[in-house]
């Protein structure tokens, strides 16, 4: 492999589970809601999910209303006309034994997306790894990466082979929780060259969906699943060859992504090697990956073009989307995370690593933007670095996100405020945190009962600072401040700030003790 | 046994005599049920119109009604039937398949749920071919419905055991399915009314599909005004069904005769293949409207020949993609010990279904395949777009017409067996009323007189034909015919 030039091409197909409330086709509840992921196996079901017979699917149109504005984001043109389609294929977790989808006319067509990357990678080198979100954009570059079309459709249910426990059991059983389910599918052209675009796609684009409120997209639930499609240009001897596409099934984590492109890059140079097997119409297959292996393993070889009969769901009444609908929807969308990334980090100046932070969790992001606007933004790094320490902290401690603490974002914004006037030591914040998550009062009341207010008076200091020079044991600081070493001052100060309880404003502290010390 | 051929049950000539019997306390809601529940013992046996009869059910109804339940309702104590592709939580809704003997639905459709709601008693569900693919009802997995006229023939289908049950007054009306002529041409060969709606204007939410875009409920009733009152019933927009036509329909006088009318006369279904019956009725009707000072213009629709062919392709690709169902995993029959999933496919539908199912679904299969799409499925489109602007033309360009009057069917109830083993033979049954259903039009088939074969009197049918959205319209006229010719009040001698 050394010897030769190689070059990935990796097209990519996403599922993205939309959090609608209800499924695609009745008024069942949808499974990649929050309220409902919980849900015991085939609870979330009735007469049209389990397809009996009678039934028939009439379209959700928040789901499409969330489709179109995932096309809005991606630059895609959406479609003024648009139909459903039936998808047919046997299988026990599809009821119907057609899935409803969209075949020639898909609802958002032609888009694209940047994705951050860092310089060096795309070529053959692919070996990192890169599944780490630090060192992705660091150089601050980005490559557009084309959409093809996003269309709509139905997810299935699942078929499991072993009972709820892990339980052995000798045949599968069936959860229709997940059957339809509406998902949005995303193809894009074959415009990633390397692993790290891969996962750099598959992050932003997870980052937009959620921050577009469409899907909850924990990976873990299966709320975005990746399908490379993967080839290897291959030059040598002055001649170009290109092996067979493969497509991976279902991957459902960036280091799943990462992984199976890596593995599949190396695993089809040493195929052309051993076979000289090259793309031809009928020789993609489709593989799966290994996770504790590793490895992609083969899953089926396409022999011939699927059949899937699509013809026009004849239950259903195609949909029309008119300017003014595409433009309220439009008028939704909102800031996207990475032009919102790039500002934090340009305009506002914020560290890299607090600005991915902020953003990696949409609805954190939103409650930073509302304590910014809410009086919190006279200083935006101090605002971010409360945020991402001590509000974090926080969060971590209690086992929840930082916008669902119980703290306001004027109560954040006070906070802030309070601490910019000078009237609360940093050392502070973290108490007048917890005291904010229990109560509605605001920053300033809960600082002033929580005795968190510095005593900035002038009157009181002073008594705290006699105090702290009439003591015989700090002879030596004060004659060492006297003799110039500020080392001391610090000592002294300890005194003071012992005296006041630790309520002394310190920045007043020190200026009395070198005023009446140092005249 | 003694005959009671003149009159319904009860003495009464119609659903609405019955019901404005019942609201006045002449009769009681138990005393028409039990009426129709001793007929239904009576004949229903030989007859097998229902295939199903819930018989406590309906007297605990019927008690309901007569202690004030839906008083004043449209059809409050009325003893109705549902045919087998409906579905109900009250019995098994089997299609008249192996496939779904033991299925019981756990909702009703809107349609049958319109009814009851009305204040309506469902007696029981009746016969009819597998999935209602069909023209004889002998496709049914329960056995055959016999033609009350002359048990020797077929009642035609596939809602041949709403239309037999009507018939031989087993019930005060019925509701039926359309896909390509199964409420109308079994209507024509048992000699009561049947009419199709235009699609949209009845919910299809719980009418086990056949093919989607044709199917059609509608009322199988023994006179004009009962089908218009069955039909504003079960009409209006259903959010459960995204094809049905927004609005109500608004109410209307069947009474009304309609003014300057113009009954459009396709000359393509003229054809030698009408028997010599058929063409008597079609012309007698013919005169009834001229006599009414109707003016009677030829139309053309040229595209008719093609209905048969482009029907067998559009409905049977949606049938066999509507009925990949049924594939024993999730309900339905299940075959045993099978080897894999493949095996408990395979088995499970050639258990399940009956030979003419299983021809279709083939036929749809192979229409949708790839490679076969366009030269089918897509051409077959096409094809019916033209039939739709055929009647357009008829209906709208220059004056038009407001009716087009034909033949129902081209015979009349022909012999049990006679077509079963050429099943081109038997499509052809339904060349005069595909077309609507290819079109979204409103049609329905009234009694037009008889012919007597065998020394047994068989009906013939007429059909009128309005467009989409219509029925007001169609029911009138239709109305004039009903009065001139006397024919819905002829009944069937019921020699059983």
């Amino acid at each position: 492999m050394a010897s030769l030039n190689t070059r990935l091409m990796v097209g990519m197909e996403v599922h993205v589970e939309l959090c609608t409330r209800s499924k695609m086709w009745t008024s069942a509840p949808n499974v990649a809601h929050p309220d409902f992921d919980a849900a015991d196996p085939n609870t979330l079901t009735n007469p049209v999910v389990i397809g009996m017979p009678g039934t028939l699917p009439v379209m959700n149109r928040a789901a499409v209303e969330m489709s179109i504005k995932v096309g809005l984001a991606l630059g895609c043109k959406i479609a003024g006309f648009t139909k459903w389609d039936r998808k047919s294929y046997y299988y026990p977790d599809l009821p119907k034994n057609y899935q409803i989808s969209q075949y020639d006319q898909p609802l958002c067509e032609e888009g694209a997306v940047e994705i951050p990357v860092s310089v060096g990678t795309g070529l053959t080198e692919s070996g990192s790894d890169g599944a780490e979100r630090s060192g992705l954009a660091e150089s601050g570059s980005v490559k557009t990466i084309r959409i093809i079309r996003a269309h709509l459709e139905e997810d299935a249910g699942k078929l499991l082979h072993e009972a709820p426990g892990g339980i052995r059991i000798d045949h599968s059983i069936v959860d229709l929780n997940r059957a339809g389910t509406p998902l949005l599918e995303i193809v894009t052209y074959p415009d990633m060259s390397s692993a790290d675009e891969c996962v750099a796609f598959a992050r932003t684009l997870r980052d937009i969906c959620r921050h577009l409120g469409v899907t909850q997209g924990i990976m873990q639930k299966g709320h975005i699943r990746f399908e490379p499609n993967i080839n290897v240009i291959i030059e040598s001897g002055g001649q170009t060859y290109k092996t067979p596409i493969v497509e991976i099934k279902n991957l459902n984590s960036f280091k799943a992504v990462h992984g199976a492109v890596t593995y599949e890059h190396q695993r089809q140079v040493e195929e052309w090697q051993e076979t000289g097997k090259v793309m031809g119409e009928r020789a993609k297959t489709t593989r799966g990956w290994d996770d504790t292996r590793m490895v992609t393993t083969l899953q089926r070889a396409k022999e011939d073009a699927d059949e899937y009969r699509y013809f026009p769901d004849p239950d259903l009444v195609p949909v029309v989307v008119d300017d003014a609908w595409r433009e309220s929807i439009a008028a939704t969308i909102g800031e996207l995370p990475l032009a919102r990334r790039s500002r934090y980090v340009a305009q506002l100046g914020l560290p890299e690593a607090q600005a991915d932070a902020l953003i990696d969790e949409p609805a954190v992001c939103a409650f930073f933007e509302d304590v910014l606007s809410s009086g919190g933004g006279s200083d935006v790094k101090k605002a971010a670095a409360v945020m991402s320490n001590n509000v974090q902290k926080l969060a971590n401690e209690r086992g929840k996100l930082a916008h669902e603490l119980g703290i306001s974002a004027a109560q954040l914004a006070g906070v802030l405020q309070l601490l910019a006037e000078d009237k609360i030591a940093s050392n502070a914040v973290d108490a007048l945190l917890s005291a904010c998550c229990d109560s509605d009062e605001t920053a300033e009341k809960l600082a002033e009962k929580q005795g968190l207010l510095q005593v900035s008076d002038t009157g009181a200091l002073e008594g705290f600072v006699d105090q702290a020079l009439a003591d015989p044991r700090n002879d030596k600081a004060i004659n060492d401040i006297r003799e110039g070493k500020d080392k001391a001052i610090g000592s002294l100060m300890g005194q003071v700030m012992k005296l006041s309880q630790g309520s002394a404003n310190p920045k007043l502290v020190r200026e009395l003790i070198i005023r009446k010390l140092r005249g | 046994m003694r005959l009671e051929c003149d009159g319904m049950a009860l003495g009464c000539n119609s659903l609405i005599e019955l019901r404005d019997a019942i609201a006045t306390g002449k009769v009681s809601a138990v005393d028409a049920v039990r009426a129709y529940l001793d007929r239904i013992e009576r004949y229903n046996k030989k007859l097998f119109a229902f295939r199903e009869v819930y018989a406590d059910s309906a007297l605990a109804r019927a008690r309901q009604v007569d202690a004030g339940e839906s008083r004043g309702r449209a059809l409050a104590g009325v003893p109705v039937a549902i045919k087998d592709c409906m579905c109900s939580t009250e019995g098994t809704t089997a299609c008249s398949s192996r496939m779904l003997a033991n299925y019981r639905s756990p909702f009703t459709a809107t349609a049958v749920q319109k009814l009851i709601d009305a204040g309506a008693i469902v007696l029981g569900r009746t016969n009819m071919d597998e999935f209602a693919m069909g023209s004889s009802t002998e496709h049914s997995a329960f056995g055959r419905t016999l033609n009350p006229w002359n048990t020797d023939c077929v009642p035609g289908g596939s809602s041949g055991g709403s239309a037999a049950a009507v018939a031989a007054d087993l019930c005060a009306a019925a509701l039926g399915s359309d896909t390509g002529g199964s409420i109308r041409q079994p209507a024509a060969l048992c000699g009561v009314i049947g009419l199709k709606p235009t699609y949209g204007r009845v919910s299809r939410y719980g009418l086990v599909a056949f093919a989607s875009s044709l199917d059609q409920i509608g009322p199988f009733a023994r006179t004009i005004p009962d089908a218009a009152l069955m039909l504003s019933v079960i009409a209006g927009h259903d959010p459960l069904d995204s094809t049905s036509a927004p609005g109500n329909m608004d109410a209307f006088d069947v009474e009304q005769p309609v003014q300057n009318l113009r009954i459009g006369i396709p000359a393509q279904y003229r054809s030698d293949a009408n028997h010599p019956a058929v063409s008597a009725a079609w012309d007698e009707a013919i005169a009834v409207y001229q006599d009414a000072g109707a003016k009677i213009v030829e139309v053309e629709l040229p595209h008719t020949e093609y209905g048969i062919p482009v029907y067998y392709i559009v409905a049977t690709a949606e049938a066999s993609s509507n009925l990949a169902r049924y594939d024993g995993v999730h309900y339905g029959h299940r075959a045993q010990n099978p080897a894999d999933l493949i095996d408990l496919y395979c088995k499970s539908r050639s258990e399940g279904f009956g030979d003419e199912v299983k021809r279709r679904i083939m036929l749809g299969t192979y229409a949708l395949s790839s490679g076969y799409y366009d030269a089918y499925y897509n051409r077959a489109l096409k094809v019916r777009r033209l039939i739709k602007q055929d009647f357009d033309n008829a209906f709208f360009q220059g004056r038009g017409c407001d009716a087009i009057l034909c033949p129902s069917t081209p015979g009349p109830a022909f012999k049990f067996g006679e077509k079963m083993d050429d099943p081109l033979a038997m499509y052809l049954n339904d060349v005069y009323t595909v077309n609507s259903n290819l079109a979204g039009n409103a049609s329905i088939s009234l009694p037009g007189g008889f012919v007597e074969i065998d020394g047994k009197r068989l009906p013939l049918g007429v059909q009128l034909i309005c467009p989409a959205f219509e029925e007001a319209k169609l029911l009138r006229i239709a109305r004039m015919h009903e009065k001139a010719t006397g024919y819905t009040q002829h009944r069937p001698p019921l020699d059983v």
